[in-house]
């Protein structure tokens, strides 16, 4: 157990180095940022000075030396457009992010968990039916589009919810929230919907399936035969075998709602991570594009090896020294 | 029956391929696609599917105006509401955009740039991924690791991410955009591929043709490939669509398609700042598009599923 832990650490440790080799490469290589980033009224000595400054001049290996120096002391460098270190300018942004990748999971819960229950217990009702093309709609509806669209009814024609930012903040745990006020509520609904929106689809054929695969074995008709209430069955029996793959499903899943944030983000003027990452790629701003992939990585790495740990705690039939 | 036809063409391994093709035959094309049309949902994505193919392919035949042709445009029109005529009298059925431009028109034009990078990341994706997982299944050993731990490392990375990592090392473009789809997306079928093949493997029509020393890639080609079709058809479809939804939202976050040849996607992203004063249609019709487009090629890989997956036949 203890070495197929160390010996899964390794791989993941190689894993992100590798990253950061075809990350940083990847984007230092192509695309010049001293065309972009430096104002071309300048003349030669100027420029020279302000290549200088940045690091460019130097060679490309010297350049990765430097930036692996960096990180290990936690600095990705400045980033070129705020002129502040990158991994601030990130951080910085991730409570808003955080917030609206938390706020669509629990509204995807909310709604995708009893829907999917409902569908999965009376697949043959009409509602059920409805329930499920719904679902459909869920998985084919261009988020962006649907994002547009909120915009419209809800900003423009109803004018009932602002369309723009993330409205009055207040600070809790030394970063700033928009939950904690009703102004920053406002304006936090239609995007966490707009991110929401997938994931509930995802969470109720999940749930169905799960209802539908847990209501055919013995022990639900063995309760049933016990004559125990129809809520208690389903509360207990059913949906307590249903938590393990849904669990991991929101686990696992949460990852995605941080990256995919980045289209919610964009629409909405939500000043998170996502909007941020998009604006350094059209400006060519390295050091956070660059540190926002590492995160990225960082983060998906290590989430997938706490799942990994989390199957075998919970289920002694995973081995992890197998292969895969 | 045509497996024999085809390679009986005066190669050694003729009455081999004879054994070998004891493998279950495939059930017949006109009964399968009954079966496939029984279902009403099916009907309904080929229609629009057609409907959607033929609009993209006879384009410049169907549509009112050329968007691309600037002469044809007018600035005098734009920004009108649907249903309103031109300068000249012209109906403009969905109305125009900033420039003038006639939205249908456009939507036309779009499907065309939509239907081609999907359609092109996917096959090349499904390219790609099938050879690496029947390599993976066939070879097996340190090849087979080596793929499949790829296989998983880029699994473990949402579609999105994989998509922006590669855009953020080559920089935008409708090129780049496919490559990203590419990389993002051949996974997928490497893993489908895999496991159907590491089931085909075991069969017996396998067996005989490894021992008759029918060299490997025949093997692979000719008997192991054909057999493995069915799910990766399926899969394939479904990310076509996938791949066309993909593209729109990179177009939509300004790093895809050209501003000359706009896909759906840029459609869309265009009429984003009309839309707070009340200027719907700019965005919303490319989006029904882009809609009917996803959900009937989904509609169709849905029933494809069902009718191509052995368990399921009767």
């Amino acid at each position: 157990m203890i070495t197929t832990l160390i010996r899964r650490a390794i791989q993941a440790g190689f894993v992100v180095i590798a990253m950061t080799l075809i990350v940083f490469i990847g984007v230092n290589v192509i695309g010049n940022p001293v065309d972009i980033l430096i104002n071309p009224d300048l003349n030669q000595a100027e420029r020279l000075r302000v290549i200088e400054n940045l690091g460019l001049d130097q060679s490309l290996w010297r350049q990765y030396l430097s930036f692996l120096h960096g990180l290990t002391q936690g600095s990705f460098g400045d980033s070129f457009v705020y002129g502040r270190p990158a991994l601030d300018v990130i951080l910085e942004r991730l409570p808003a992010t955080l917030e609206l990748a938390l706020c669509a999971m629990v509204i995807a819960i909310v709604v995708g968990l009893p829907l999917g229950l409902y569908a999965g217990l009376y697949p043959d009702r009409v509602s059920s039916k409805l329930i499920m093309t719904g679902s459909i709609l869920g998985f084919s509806l261009p988020t962006f589009w649907v994002g547009l669209m909120f915009i419209l009814v809800f900003a423009v024609q109803l004018g009932w919810l602002p369309s723009n930012g993330r409205g009055d903040t207040a600070e809790f745990l030394g970063a700033r929230w928009s939950f904690l006020t009703g102004d920053g509520l406002s304006h936090l609904l239609l995007p966490a919907l707009n991110l929401a929106l997938f994931k509930t689809s995802l969470i109720l054929r999940l749930t169905r399936a799960g209802v539908q695969e847990v209501v055919m074995q013995d022990f639900v008709k063995f309760a049933r035969a016990k004559g125990l209430r129809e809520n208690r069955i389903i509360l207990v029996h059913i949906l307590k075998n249903l938590m393990i793959p849904v669990v991991t499903i929101i686990g696992l899943e949460f990852g995605s709602l941080i990256a995919f944030s980045v289209v919610t983000e964009s629409i909405f003027g939500w000043p998170g991570m996502g909007k941020l990452i998009i604006d350094s790629i059209n400006l060519l701003d390295r050091p956070v594009i660059v540190a926002y992939l590492m995160m990225m990585v960082v983060l998906f790495v290590s989430l997938n090896f706490i799942i990994d740990i989390c199957y075998t705690l919970l289920d002694p039939r995973v081995r992890l020294d197998g292969k895969g | 029956m045509e497996r024999k036809l085809a390679s009986t063409t005066g190669s050694p391994e003729g009455v081999v391929t004879g054994a070998a093709s004891e493998a279950p035959p495939p059930p017949k094309v006109s009964a399968a696609i009954r079966r496939f049309l029984s279902e009403p949902t099916a009907i309904i994505g080929v229609a629009g599917l057609t409907l959607v193919v033929f609009v993209a392919v006879f384009a410049p035949l169907l549509s009112p105006q050329n968007p691309y042709d600037l002469m044809q445009l007018d600035i005098m029109d734009s920004r009108l509401a649907p249903g309103s005529e031109s300068f000249t009298g012209v109906p403009y059925h969905l109305g125009t955009d900033g420039q003038g431009r006639d939205i249908l028109s456009g939507i036309m034009y779009g499907l065309r740039t939509s239907l081609i990078v999907g359609i092109a990341s996917a096959f090349a994706a499904a390219l790609i991924g099938t050879t690496a997982g029947l390599m993976a299944a066939y070879v097996g050993g340190r090849t087979e690791s080596f793929i499949m731990r790829l296989v998983d490392l880029q699994l473990s990375f949402p579609t999105i991410l994989m998509a922006l990592m590669v855009l953020a090392i080559l920089g935008n473009g409708v090129t780049n955009v496919v490559l990203a789809i590419i990389v993002a997306e051949w996974a997928t079928y490497a893993r489908t591929a895999r496991g159907t093949a590491l089931v085909e493997r075991e069969k017996e029509f396998i067996e005989a043709a490894r021992c008759l020393r029918i060299p490997g890639r025949r093997v692979l080609l000719r008997h192991l490939l054909p057999n493995c079709l069915a799910p990766i058809i399926v899969i394939a479809t479904m990310q076509v669509a996938r791949a066309i939804g993909l593209e729109a939202t990179l177009s939509f976050l300004g790093l895809g398609a050209s501003v000359t040849q706009p896909s759906l996607g840029m459609l869309i992203a265009n009429g984003y700042q009309y839309l707070l004063s009340g200027l719907y249609w700019i965005s919303f019709y490319p989006g029904i598009a882009l809609l009917i487009t996803i959900v009937s090629i989904n509609l169709v890989g849905d029933r494809l599923r069902d009718v191509l997956n052995p368990r399921n036949a009767r």
